[in-house]
Protein backbone atom coordinates (compact mmCIF):
# COMPACT_ATOMS: atom_id res chain seq x y z
CA UNK A 1 0.00 0.00 0.00
CA UNK A 2 2.65 2.46 1.10
CA UNK A 3 5.08 1.26 -1.54
CA UNK A 4 2.59 1.80 -4.33
CA UNK A 5 1.71 5.39 -3.44
CA UNK A 6 5.42 6.14 -2.91
CA UNK A 7 6.15 4.81 -6.38
CA UNK A 8 3.32 6.84 -7.84
CA UNK A 9 4.83 9.86 -6.16
CA UNK A 10 8.17 9.11 -7.79
CA UNK A 11 6.39 8.96 -11.11
CA UNK A 12 5.13 12.43 -10.29
CA UNK A 13 8.69 13.69 -9.86
CA UNK A 14 9.58 12.91 -13.47
CA UNK A 15 11.09 15.89 -15.28
CA UNK A 16 10.08 17.11 -18.69
CA UNK A 17 12.65 16.19 -21.36
CA UNK A 18 15.40 18.71 -22.09
CA UNK A 19 14.34 21.46 -24.45
CA UNK A 20 10.66 20.77 -23.87
CA UNK A 21 9.74 24.33 -22.94
CA UNK A 22 11.62 25.72 -25.94
CA UNK A 23 9.81 23.33 -28.26
CA UNK A 24 6.44 24.42 -26.88
CA UNK A 25 7.33 28.09 -27.24
CA UNK A 26 8.77 27.52 -30.71
CA UNK A 27 5.56 25.76 -31.80
CA UNK A 28 3.68 28.88 -30.83
CA UNK A 29 6.32 31.01 -32.51
CA UNK A 30 7.32 32.54 -29.19
CA UNK A 31 10.82 31.20 -28.86
CA UNK A 32 13.49 32.51 -31.15
CA UNK A 33 15.36 30.37 -33.65
CA UNK A 34 18.69 31.20 -35.18
CA UNK A 35 20.88 30.24 -38.09
CA UNK A 36 24.25 31.43 -39.37
CA UNK A 37 24.13 33.57 -42.45
CA UNK A 38 26.93 34.60 -44.80
CA UNK A 39 27.25 38.31 -45.48
CA UNK A 40 29.94 40.67 -46.68
CA UNK A 41 30.84 41.05 -43.01
CA UNK A 42 31.51 37.34 -42.69
CA UNK A 43 29.28 34.99 -40.76
CA UNK A 44 26.40 36.76 -39.07
CA UNK A 45 24.08 34.87 -36.77
CA UNK A 46 20.46 35.82 -37.31
CA UNK A 47 17.64 35.14 -34.85
CA UNK A 48 13.94 35.34 -35.63
CA UNK A 49 10.53 34.48 -34.22
CA UNK A 50 6.94 34.84 -35.34
CA UNK A 51 7.18 38.63 -35.22
CA UNK A 52 10.16 38.75 -37.53
CA UNK A 53 13.93 39.00 -37.28
CA UNK A 54 14.80 39.71 -33.66
CA UNK A 55 18.59 40.01 -33.57
CA UNK A 56 21.75 39.72 -35.59
CA UNK A 57 25.35 39.63 -34.45
CA UNK A 58 28.79 38.73 -35.69
CA UNK A 59 29.79 36.03 -33.25
CA UNK A 60 32.77 33.72 -33.38
CA UNK A 61 30.67 30.67 -32.66
CA UNK A 62 27.08 29.58 -32.35
CA UNK A 63 27.57 29.19 -28.59
CA UNK A 64 28.83 32.75 -28.29
CA UNK A 65 25.75 33.97 -30.13
CA UNK A 66 23.39 31.91 -27.97
CA UNK A 67 25.00 33.27 -24.80
CA UNK A 68 24.90 36.82 -26.08
CA UNK A 69 21.28 36.51 -27.12
CA UNK A 70 20.26 35.08 -23.78
CA UNK A 71 22.03 37.85 -21.90
CA UNK A 72 21.11 40.73 -24.16
CA UNK A 73 17.62 39.86 -25.39
CA UNK A 74 16.67 37.80 -22.36
CA UNK A 75 15.15 34.84 -24.18
CA UNK A 76 16.28 31.37 -25.16
CA UNK A 77 17.19 30.76 -28.77
CA UNK A 78 17.32 27.46 -30.64
CA UNK A 79 19.36 26.43 -33.64
CA UNK A 80 17.21 25.93 -36.71
CA UNK A 81 17.41 25.60 -40.44
CA UNK A 82 17.22 29.01 -42.03
CA UNK A 83 14.16 29.37 -44.21
CA UNK A 84 15.35 28.80 -47.79
CA UNK A 85 14.12 32.23 -48.87
CA UNK A 86 15.80 34.05 -45.97
CA UNK A 87 18.86 34.93 -48.05
CA UNK A 88 16.68 36.38 -50.78
CA UNK A 89 14.55 38.29 -48.27
CA UNK A 90 17.58 39.81 -46.62
CA UNK A 91 18.98 40.86 -49.97
CA UNK A 92 15.68 42.46 -50.96
CA UNK A 93 15.44 44.23 -47.63
CA UNK A 94 18.90 45.74 -48.04
CA UNK A 95 18.07 46.79 -51.57
CA UNK A 96 14.83 48.37 -50.42
CA UNK A 97 12.77 46.08 -52.65
CA UNK A 98 10.78 44.43 -49.93
CA UNK A 99 10.23 45.03 -46.25
CA UNK A 100 11.13 42.30 -43.81
CA UNK A 101 9.45 42.10 -40.46
CA UNK A 102 11.50 42.88 -37.39
CA UNK A 103 10.74 42.13 -33.77
CA UNK A 104 11.65 45.33 -31.96
CA UNK A 105 9.87 44.56 -28.69
CA UNK A 106 11.92 45.58 -25.72
CA UNK A 107 13.09 48.78 -27.34
CA UNK A 108 11.72 52.16 -26.32
CA UNK A 109 9.33 53.94 -28.70
CA UNK A 110 12.13 56.43 -29.42
CA UNK A 111 14.59 53.66 -30.33
CA UNK A 112 11.97 52.02 -32.51
CA UNK A 113 11.29 55.30 -34.31
CA UNK A 114 15.02 55.79 -34.95
CA UNK A 115 15.38 52.30 -36.39
CA UNK A 116 12.24 52.56 -38.51
CA UNK A 117 13.48 55.84 -39.97
CA UNK A 118 16.93 54.38 -40.58
CA UNK A 119 15.41 51.61 -42.66
CA UNK A 120 14.14 54.22 -45.09
CA UNK A 121 17.65 55.32 -46.10
CA UNK A 122 18.21 53.74 -49.50
CA UNK A 123 21.16 51.54 -50.31
CA UNK A 124 24.11 53.56 -51.57
CA UNK A 125 23.12 56.64 -49.60
CA UNK A 126 23.96 58.03 -46.18
CA UNK A 127 22.31 60.53 -43.86
CA UNK A 128 23.61 62.44 -40.87
CA UNK A 129 22.47 61.62 -37.32
CA UNK A 130 20.73 65.00 -37.22
CA UNK A 131 18.59 64.06 -40.18
CA UNK A 132 17.19 61.02 -38.36
CA UNK A 133 16.53 63.16 -35.29
CA UNK A 134 14.68 65.80 -37.28
CA UNK A 135 12.71 63.29 -39.35
CA UNK A 136 11.31 61.57 -36.27
CA UNK A 137 10.30 64.91 -34.79
CA UNK A 138 13.04 65.13 -32.14
CA UNK A 139 15.53 67.54 -33.75
CA UNK A 140 17.47 68.10 -30.52
CA UNK A 141 17.97 64.42 -29.77
CA UNK A 142 20.97 63.91 -32.05
CA UNK A 143 23.12 62.20 -29.43
CA UNK A 144 20.23 59.99 -28.38
CA UNK A 145 19.88 58.92 -32.01
CA UNK A 146 23.54 57.92 -31.94
CA UNK A 147 22.98 55.87 -28.81
CA UNK A 148 19.87 54.22 -30.22
CA UNK A 149 21.77 53.24 -33.36
CA UNK A 150 24.71 51.97 -31.33
CA UNK A 151 22.25 49.68 -29.54
CA UNK A 152 20.64 48.50 -32.76
CA UNK A 153 19.94 44.80 -32.04
CA UNK A 154 19.84 43.99 -35.75
CA UNK A 155 22.83 45.79 -37.27
CA UNK A 156 23.37 45.37 -41.01
CA UNK A 157 19.74 44.36 -41.59
CA UNK A 158 18.56 47.61 -40.11
CA UNK A 159 21.16 49.70 -41.91
CA UNK A 160 22.54 51.84 -39.11
CA UNK A 161 25.76 51.92 -41.16
CA UNK A 162 23.99 54.39 -43.46
CA UNK A 163 23.95 57.03 -40.74
CA UNK A 164 27.22 59.01 -40.59
CA UNK A 165 28.65 62.13 -39.03
CA UNK A 166 28.46 65.44 -40.89
CA UNK A 167 32.12 66.32 -40.26
CA UNK A 168 33.33 63.56 -42.55
CA UNK A 169 34.22 61.14 -39.82
CA UNK A 170 32.55 57.84 -40.41
CA UNK A 171 31.07 57.49 -36.93
CA UNK A 172 30.97 54.38 -34.86
CA UNK A 173 29.41 51.09 -35.82
CA UNK A 174 28.06 48.44 -33.48
CA UNK A 175 28.25 45.80 -36.18
CA UNK A 176 32.05 45.66 -36.23
CA UNK A 177 33.61 49.09 -35.82
CA UNK A 178 34.27 51.94 -38.25
CA UNK A 179 36.26 49.71 -40.63
CA UNK A 180 33.29 47.39 -41.16
CA UNK A 181 31.04 50.41 -41.62
CA UNK A 182 33.37 51.83 -44.27
CA UNK A 183 33.54 48.47 -46.06
CA UNK A 184 29.78 48.05 -46.25
CA UNK A 185 29.20 51.59 -47.45
CA UNK A 186 31.77 51.25 -50.23
CA UNK A 187 30.23 47.93 -51.16
CA UNK A 188 26.83 49.56 -51.33
CA UNK A 189 28.20 52.09 -53.80
CA UNK A 190 28.72 55.17 -51.63
CA UNK A 191 31.54 57.39 -52.97
CA UNK A 192 32.94 57.64 -49.51
CA UNK A 193 36.23 59.37 -50.24
CA UNK A 194 34.55 62.17 -52.17
CA UNK A 195 31.93 62.52 -49.47
CA UNK A 196 34.48 62.69 -46.68
CA UNK A 197 36.76 65.13 -48.51
CA UNK A 198 33.90 67.55 -49.04
CA UNK A 199 32.57 67.10 -45.53
CA UNK A 200 35.98 67.95 -44.08
CA UNK A 201 35.83 71.15 -46.11
CA UNK A 202 32.54 71.93 -44.43
CA UNK A 203 30.40 71.14 -47.46
CA UNK A 204 27.26 69.28 -46.45
CA UNK A 205 25.04 69.58 -49.50
CA UNK A 206 25.35 69.54 -53.19
CA UNK A 207 23.19 71.66 -55.45
CA UNK A 208 22.56 71.14 -59.12
CA UNK A 209 22.71 74.37 -61.09
CA UNK A 210 20.24 73.28 -63.74
CA UNK A 211 17.47 72.17 -61.39
CA UNK A 212 18.17 74.62 -58.57
CA UNK A 213 17.70 71.78 -56.05
CA UNK A 214 20.09 70.91 -53.23
CA UNK A 215 20.48 67.42 -51.79
CA UNK A 216 22.54 65.31 -49.46
CA UNK A 217 25.56 64.40 -51.59
CA UNK A 218 24.58 60.72 -51.85
CA UNK A 219 20.94 61.33 -52.81
CA UNK A 220 20.23 59.40 -55.99
CA UNK A 221 18.30 62.28 -57.58
CA UNK A 222 21.55 64.16 -58.05
CA UNK A 223 23.59 61.18 -59.13
CA UNK A 224 23.37 61.77 -62.84
CA UNK A 225 24.04 65.49 -62.77
CA UNK A 226 27.07 66.54 -64.80
CA UNK A 227 30.04 67.37 -62.62
CA UNK A 228 30.20 70.89 -64.09
CA UNK A 229 26.65 71.60 -62.91
CA UNK A 230 27.29 70.57 -59.31
CA UNK A 231 27.81 73.20 -56.64
CA UNK A 232 28.91 72.27 -53.13
CA UNK A 233 27.10 74.12 -50.38
CA UNK A 234 27.90 74.73 -46.74
CA UNK A 235 24.48 74.97 -45.18
CA UNK A 236 20.81 75.51 -45.79
CA UNK A 237 20.94 79.31 -45.52
CA UNK A 238 23.62 79.73 -48.16
CA UNK A 239 21.87 77.20 -50.38
CA UNK A 240 18.61 79.09 -50.23
CA UNK A 241 20.47 82.39 -50.71
CA UNK A 242 21.94 80.95 -53.89
CA UNK A 243 18.43 80.18 -55.10
CA UNK A 244 18.33 76.44 -54.37
CA UNK A 245 15.38 74.64 -52.82
CA UNK A 246 15.72 71.47 -50.72
CA UNK A 247 15.22 68.11 -52.44
CA UNK A 248 11.86 66.53 -51.68
CA UNK A 249 13.33 63.04 -51.73
CA UNK A 250 16.28 63.23 -49.36
CA UNK A 251 14.89 66.24 -47.44
CA UNK A 252 18.10 68.02 -46.42
CA UNK A 253 15.84 70.65 -44.86
CA UNK A 254 12.14 70.99 -44.33
CA UNK A 255 10.64 71.94 -47.67
CA UNK A 256 9.30 75.45 -47.37
CA UNK B 1 -0.59 40.46 -26.10
CA UNK B 2 2.79 41.01 -24.48
CA UNK B 3 1.24 40.33 -21.08
CA UNK B 4 -0.28 37.00 -22.08
CA UNK B 5 2.92 35.89 -23.78
CA UNK B 6 4.99 36.68 -20.71
CA UNK B 7 2.52 34.97 -18.40
CA UNK B 8 2.43 31.94 -20.65
CA UNK B 9 6.20 31.67 -20.89
CA UNK B 10 6.46 31.73 -17.12
CA UNK B 11 3.70 29.11 -16.90
CA UNK B 12 5.50 26.75 -19.28
CA UNK B 13 8.71 26.93 -17.29
CA UNK B 14 6.98 26.62 -13.96
CA UNK B 15 4.62 23.77 -14.78
CA UNK B 16 6.36 21.80 -17.51
CA UNK B 17 7.57 19.01 -15.21
CA UNK B 18 4.16 18.60 -13.54
CA UNK B 19 2.32 18.51 -16.82
CA UNK B 20 4.83 16.10 -18.32
CA UNK B 21 4.67 13.77 -15.31
CA UNK B 22 0.88 13.70 -15.44
CA UNK B 23 1.00 13.12 -19.20
CA UNK B 24 3.47 10.25 -18.77
CA UNK B 25 1.26 8.55 -16.20
CA UNK B 26 -1.80 9.05 -18.39
CA UNK B 27 -0.26 7.77 -21.62
CA UNK B 28 2.31 5.26 -20.39
CA UNK B 29 5.17 6.26 -22.67
CA UNK B 30 7.40 9.27 -23.07
CA UNK B 31 6.71 9.85 -26.72
CA UNK B 32 2.94 10.24 -26.27
CA UNK B 33 3.57 12.07 -23.03
CA UNK B 34 5.51 14.76 -24.84
CA UNK B 35 2.70 15.08 -27.40
CA UNK B 36 0.09 15.39 -24.68
CA UNK B 37 2.14 17.83 -22.64
CA UNK B 38 2.77 19.99 -25.71
CA UNK B 39 -0.90 19.92 -26.67
CA UNK B 40 -1.77 20.90 -23.13
CA UNK B 41 0.33 24.03 -23.28
CA UNK B 42 -0.72 24.95 -26.79
CA UNK B 43 -4.38 24.72 -25.81
CA UNK B 44 -3.67 26.62 -22.65
CA UNK B 45 -2.11 29.39 -24.70
CA UNK B 46 -5.03 29.58 -27.11
CA UNK B 47 -7.45 29.68 -24.19
CA UNK B 48 -5.48 32.39 -22.37
CA UNK B 49 -5.59 34.57 -25.45
CA UNK B 50 -9.40 34.64 -25.20
CA UNK B 51 -9.63 35.17 -21.44
CA UNK B 52 -10.46 38.47 -19.82
CA UNK B 53 -7.86 39.98 -17.46
CA UNK B 54 -10.12 39.18 -14.47
CA UNK B 55 -10.39 35.56 -15.49
CA UNK B 56 -6.64 35.31 -15.91
CA UNK B 57 -6.06 36.90 -12.53
CA UNK B 58 -8.36 34.44 -10.78
CA UNK B 59 -6.98 31.45 -12.62
CA UNK B 60 -5.84 28.52 -10.47
CA UNK B 61 -3.09 27.41 -12.77
CA UNK B 62 -2.44 23.88 -11.57
CA UNK B 63 -5.98 22.50 -11.57
CA UNK B 64 -6.64 24.40 -14.78
CA UNK B 65 -3.63 22.91 -16.60
CA UNK B 66 -4.42 19.44 -15.27
CA UNK B 67 -7.95 19.76 -16.51
CA UNK B 68 -6.60 20.58 -19.96
CA UNK B 69 -4.25 17.58 -19.82
CA UNK B 70 -7.17 15.34 -18.87
CA UNK B 71 -9.18 16.69 -21.78
CA UNK B 72 -6.31 16.21 -24.22
CA UNK B 73 -6.00 12.58 -23.13
CA UNK B 74 -9.77 12.05 -23.34
CA UNK B 75 -9.78 13.44 -26.88
CA UNK B 76 -6.92 11.20 -27.91
CA UNK B 77 -8.78 8.20 -26.55
CA UNK B 78 -11.65 9.21 -28.78
CA UNK B 79 -9.19 9.21 -31.62
CA UNK B 80 -9.28 12.95 -32.19
CA UNK B 81 -5.60 13.57 -32.30
CA UNK B 82 -5.09 17.27 -32.94
CA UNK B 83 -2.91 18.07 -35.90
CA UNK B 84 0.06 20.15 -34.92
CA UNK B 85 2.28 21.97 -37.30
CA UNK B 86 5.98 21.49 -36.67
CA UNK B 87 7.17 25.02 -37.29
CA UNK B 88 10.79 24.15 -37.47
CA UNK B 89 10.28 20.84 -39.18
CA UNK B 90 12.48 19.14 -36.65
CA UNK B 91 11.78 15.95 -34.77
CA UNK B 92 11.68 16.41 -31.05
CA UNK B 93 14.51 14.66 -29.34
CA UNK B 94 13.65 12.08 -26.77
CA UNK B 95 17.00 11.73 -25.16
CA UNK B 96 16.85 10.83 -21.50
CA UNK B 97 16.41 13.54 -18.96
CA UNK B 98 19.15 14.04 -16.40
CA UNK B 99 16.95 12.43 -13.73
CA UNK B 100 17.18 9.13 -15.45
CA UNK B 101 19.34 6.58 -13.82
CA UNK B 102 18.59 3.68 -16.13
CA UNK B 103 17.11 1.27 -13.55
CA UNK B 104 14.93 3.79 -11.84
CA UNK B 105 13.81 5.15 -15.16
CA UNK B 106 12.80 1.69 -16.33
CA UNK B 107 10.83 1.11 -13.16
CA UNK B 108 9.12 4.44 -13.50
CA UNK B 109 8.25 3.82 -17.12
CA UNK B 110 6.99 0.39 -16.27
CA UNK B 111 4.75 1.84 -13.58
CA UNK B 112 3.57 4.52 -16.01
CA UNK B 113 2.57 1.80 -18.46
CA UNK B 114 0.58 0.05 -15.77
CA UNK B 115 -1.15 3.26 -14.74
CA UNK B 116 -1.88 4.06 -18.37
CA UNK B 117 -3.62 0.67 -18.68
CA UNK B 118 -6.21 1.62 -16.07
CA UNK B 119 -9.67 2.51 -17.34
CA UNK B 120 -9.67 6.23 -17.95
CA UNK B 121 -11.92 7.26 -15.06
CA UNK B 122 -9.68 5.54 -12.48
CA UNK B 123 -6.55 6.64 -14.26
CA UNK B 124 -7.45 10.33 -14.17
CA UNK B 125 -8.29 10.14 -10.49
CA UNK B 126 -5.19 8.16 -9.48
CA UNK B 127 -2.83 10.30 -11.55
CA UNK B 128 -4.06 13.59 -10.17
CA UNK B 129 -4.36 12.40 -6.59
CA UNK B 130 -1.20 10.30 -6.21
CA UNK B 131 1.11 11.10 -9.10
CA UNK B 132 0.45 14.81 -9.05
CA UNK B 133 -0.36 14.90 -5.36
CA UNK B 134 -3.39 17.19 -5.63
CA UNK B 135 -5.93 17.26 -2.80
CA UNK B 136 -9.25 15.49 -3.35
CA UNK B 137 -10.92 18.87 -3.67
CA UNK B 138 -8.45 19.96 -6.38
CA UNK B 139 -8.84 16.68 -8.24
CA UNK B 140 -12.61 17.07 -8.09
CA UNK B 141 -12.27 20.57 -9.52
CA UNK B 142 -9.90 19.52 -12.29
CA UNK B 143 -12.12 16.59 -13.30
CA UNK B 144 -15.43 18.35 -12.79
CA UNK B 145 -16.63 15.49 -10.58
CA UNK B 146 -17.96 15.33 -7.00
CA UNK B 147 -15.36 14.61 -4.33
CA UNK B 148 -17.06 11.33 -3.39
CA UNK B 149 -16.81 10.05 -6.93
CA UNK B 150 -13.13 10.97 -7.03
CA UNK B 151 -12.41 9.16 -3.76
CA UNK B 152 -14.15 6.03 -4.98
CA UNK B 153 -12.29 6.13 -8.31
CA UNK B 154 -8.92 6.62 -6.64
CA UNK B 155 -9.62 3.73 -4.31
CA UNK B 156 -10.61 1.37 -7.12
CA UNK B 157 -7.75 2.53 -9.28
CA UNK B 158 -5.19 1.76 -6.58
CA UNK B 159 -6.75 -1.65 -6.02
CA UNK B 160 -6.47 -2.45 -9.70
CA UNK B 161 -2.84 -1.36 -9.71
CA UNK B 162 -2.13 -3.71 -6.83
CA UNK B 163 -3.64 -6.50 -8.90
CA UNK B 164 -6.48 -6.89 -6.44
CA UNK B 165 -9.59 -6.37 -8.53
CA UNK B 166 -12.20 -8.38 -6.66
CA UNK B 167 -14.59 -5.51 -6.21
CA UNK B 168 -13.95 -4.11 -9.66
CA UNK B 169 -17.13 -2.68 -11.12
CA UNK B 170 -15.82 -1.60 -14.48
CA UNK B 171 -16.12 -4.32 -17.17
Amino acid sequence: MIALTTDLNKLGAVKAPPGFADRVLAQLGMADSYAPFETVLGTVYVAWNRLGVSAAARSNSAQEFVDWFHKDVGRQVMAAEAAPDLARKIKDELNGKRRMRFDLRGLTPFEQAVLRKTRQIPRGEVRPYGWVAREIGRPAAVRAVGTALANNPIPYFIPCHRVVRTDGEIGNYGGGGPEAKRAILILEGVRLKRLQDMARGGFRYQGVRTTKIFCYPTCYTGRHALEKNIVWLHDEASARAAGFRPCKVCRPAVVA
Amino acid sequence: MQGVDGLFERMVHEHKDRVFAASLAMTGNRHDAEDVAQDTFIRAYRALATYSPERIRDLKERPWLHRITVNVVRNRVRGVKPQLVELNGRESDHSPGPEAKAMERMQIDELATRVADLPIRYREAVVLRHVRDLSYAEVAEALGQPVGTVKANVHRGLKLLRGDDHDRVDN
